[in-house]
């Protein structure tokens, strides 16, 4: 049971029970694992739980003493009473706060992509605000300026893509920085696009001598691309060109005829389709359905030094992320962020993406409402998974301790705990199983998963 | 013939010219292309390059109607990442300012110092001769690394590409101001400081001058590609974030007032120089 039910249902164990506190039992937890976070009510609802439980909890250190309490007077008495003597809306709202933010003034980096969807519609939507930031989101040229910006502190956190902080960490083409993901942004939400003219050419095994975009080489894209092209027996590093092209240029470069397709984040292949120079030939989600895209990332260093701001800020993050997750918030985002301030895109385009009825290129209309979908839960499991798949395709040598790597840079402990503070329902583990074409990963075997593929560099 | 009708039939020819790129430029756009058939349904969710043929290069008048809009509002501030052409441009000279008054401040004592020196001449010969020609923006990532600032990065860079030019210049200048002025100076007994004023500098103003000229350019084409880089703030972050929308109607624009700056720029320096220039 968690500290959002009802804290004055007599029925109801305050101590044992599950993680998420949803269902009476772990096991019935479980069965109905809510991956989802789905914001319980309202924000202040959800404190005033949390808050109340707490009273209850000290003021009945017994279940049996507060059970009959509750059976006797019944709920709302108990409520009645227990504000009367105890100002439960005034720690209500000391504890929505948190402590006081070190750094109010914050700067936060993104690129104008889709994936950054949470980081930036907080600003507009007033999520920083309602948390005590004053945050400005900055528009950053590409990935490996965004790294030296956040690297060099001009930026606080910024918008990055899932693998860098852990490449950053590693020390994979930057200087290693200890770097941490507490939220990912967004997941499924890319697109395998390909040039109008190759309508015909659906089956990868036909693909052989093409030229590939992919945004950056730490990126779900590459690992994800990678990873279909050789499950279809094509090796990525002999049989096919992958470029590492910025997003915008994707676009020119397809109606250019530089290259033959690109796995992109969203909105560039819904633009590439919104333009009429490619066609929509298969959804990120449909090789791997959840599988994250970018993160919200900050140095070790800032965690540190700025603790309560960093909390501050991921709280504003994951309830921008909650509030983005439903799908009737969708239409509304789209406006918020399509501004030249921010993504700079057509809103028809946007909300394509958001809400996942699109236009496929091929003169059908497509709707698949998971297109791109938002959860902030870091999962080790996914650094794991990314920490595979460098290591398959040589970014890595040598050995690596999977599961130390994953538990510095994706906290799952820390947002676990935040978000059970903010009366969302985080999952039990921070390790979970999933399928990548229909192929079963398990995060405690890593080294296995690498030697099952029979594409891959040798090292 | 006189000078009034040469520039009067210039004129002509000039705007002759731009009537005709104009005219070619506006055939060119024209939207030809055929268009597949499409339900409604789905025409609604594509571009109208997809769905009217219209072609993906914008024409004169969509080119100009956007400039209008432009400079209605110049100076419209939307928050960090959205400001009007005004407000960019103005970041961006004063970048360029920056970098370039540093440079000046370093070059002309320096060249100074080298030009009357002989020694000093040939010993940092080599080293200027290897550090000219790398491109400026190849010093970016190494002074993003080093400085661990975008702004200031920039400014480097600025600094850094215009700085060669007006060393060579005024080194050259210096080094070939007339023997016999110098000679004169020293029979008079012309102190050392009073000589490089009075006679060297004025002598080796024209040269300097026309160094000083190049680096602006220099200066000025560098910044856009620097801040495309960085980003942020200016004229070239605003044509990068115009082509990320593939608004290829603002890039022209962007072009246009790159084009025209550049060339103020240029003429100030260059009124300077016809200033400073001396007829022997």
């Amino acid at each position: 049971m968690s500290t959002f039910d009802n804290p004055f249902d007599p029925d109801r164990n305050l101590r044992a029970g599950c993680v998420c506190g949803q269902h009476q039992s772990a096991a019935e937890h479980e069965q109905a694992t809510a991956l989802r976070c789905d914001p319980v009510e309202s924000e202040e609802k959800r404190y005033e739980g949390v808050v109340a439980s707490a009273v209850m909890r000290a003021m009945f250190p017994q279940d049996v003493a507060r059970r009959a309490f509750l059976k006797s007077v019944g709920a709302s008495t108990a409520l009645a009473a227990l504000s009367q003597f105890f100002p439960l809306k005034t720690a209500t709202e000391v504890f929505a706060q948190g402590g006081a933010p070190e750094k109010k003034d914050l700067k936060v980096g993104f690129i104008p992509i889709t994936c950054a969807t949470p980081i930036i519609m907080a600003a507009p939507m007033g999520f920083y605000a309602k948390h005590g930031l004053n945050v400005e989101v900055v528009k950053t040229a590409g990935w490996a300026v965004i790294r030296d910006k956040t690297i060099n502190k001009e930026y606080d956190a910024a918008h990055m893509l899932a693998p860098m902080p852990i490449a950053i960490s590693l020390g994979l083409g930057a200087n290693a920085i200890p770097f941490a993901v507490p939220a990912i942004e967004n997941i499924n939400g890319q697109g395998i696009v390909l040039a109008a003219k190759h309508k015909d050419k659906r089956d990868p095994k036909d693909w052989k001598g093409m030229k590939f975009a992919i945004p950056f080489d730490y990126s779900m894209h590459n690992y994800l691309l990678r990873y279909y092209l050789a499950e279809h027996g094509l090796d990525p590093d002999t049989d096919v060109q992958l470029r590492s092209v910025p997003p915008p240029e994707m676009v020119a470069n397809l109606r250019a005829d530089n290259i033959d397709g690109f796995l992109a984040p969203d909105n560039i292949c819904q633009r590439a389709i919104y333009d009429g120079v490619g066609f929509m030939h298969l959804l990120s989600k449909e090789i791997w359905d959840g599988h994250p895209c970018c993160s919200f990332a900050a140095s070790k260093e800032f965690i540190t030094t700025a603790p309560n701001s960093f909390a501050a800020l991921t709280r504003a993050i994951v309830d921008a992320t909650a509030y983005a997750s439903k799908a009737e918030n969708r239409k509304q985002i789209a406006e918020a962020i399509a501004p030249a301030n921010y993504i700079n895109a057509p809103v028809t385009v946007l909300e394509q993406v958001l809400t996942g009825t699109y236009a496929d290129g091929l003169g059908g209309v497509k709707t698949d409402a998971k297109r791109v979908d938002f959860d902030p839960f870091p999962w080790q499991s996914f650094a794991v998974w990314m920490l595979t798949q460098m290591k398959r395709w040589g970014q890595i040598k040598g050995d690596v301790d999977y599961k130390a790597v994953a538990e510095q840079v994706y906290l799952a402990t820390d947002t676990k705990k935040l978000m059970t503070e903010m009366g969302l329902s985080p999952p039990a583990t921070a390790y979970k199983s999933f399928a990548v074409m229909g192929k079963t990963f398990d995060p405690a075997k890593p080294e296995d998963y690498v030697a099952s593929f029979k594409i891959r560099k040798a090292s | 013939m006189t000078t009034t009708s040469l520039r009067l039939r210039a004129g002509l020819v000039s705007i002759v010219l731009l009537a005709a790129f104009l005219g070619i430029w506006h055939l060119a756009t024209r939207s030809t292309a055929s268009v597949a058939t499409m339900s409604p349904e789905y025409a609604k969710l594509m571009g109208l390059t997809a769905t009217q043929g219209k072609s993906a290069m914008p024409g004169p008048l969509d080119v100009g109607a956007k400039l209008w809009e432009h400079l209605k509002r110049p100076f419209y501030d939307n928050g960090p990442n959205d400001k009007g052409l005004g407000i960019q441009l103005a970041y961006s000279i004063a970048r360029v300012g920056t970098g370039y008054l540093l440079a000046v401040l370093v070059a002309i004592p320096l060249g100074f110092l080298i030009g009357m020196s002989p020694l000093l001449s040939k010993a940092l010969d080599p080293f200027i001769q290897v550090l000219k020609p790398i491109s400026p923006l190849a010093w970016m990532p190494l002074a993003l690394y080093t400085i661990k600032d975008s702004s200031i990065s920039a400014i480097f860079v600025i600094f850094i590409c215009s700085i060669w030019p007006m060393l060579l210049n005024t080194v050259f200048g210096v080094a070939s101001v007339r023997k016999e002025w110098i000679n004169v100076a020293r029979t008079l007994e012309v102190g050392t400081v009073r000589r490089a004023f009075t006679v060297i500098l004025p002598a080796a103003a024209p040269t300097i001058l026309t160094g000083m000229r190049i680096s602006i350019g220099i200066a000025w084409l560098v910044i856009v590609a620097a801040e495309m880089l960085v980003g942020g703030t200016g004229i070239g972050y605003f044509v990068w974030n115009e082509w990320n929308n593939l608004s290829i109607t603002n890039v022209i624009i962007a072009i246009l007032l790159i084009g025209i700056v550049g060339m103020l720029l240029d003429q100030i320096l260059a009124r300077f120089t016809r200033m400073v220039t001396f007829p022997e």
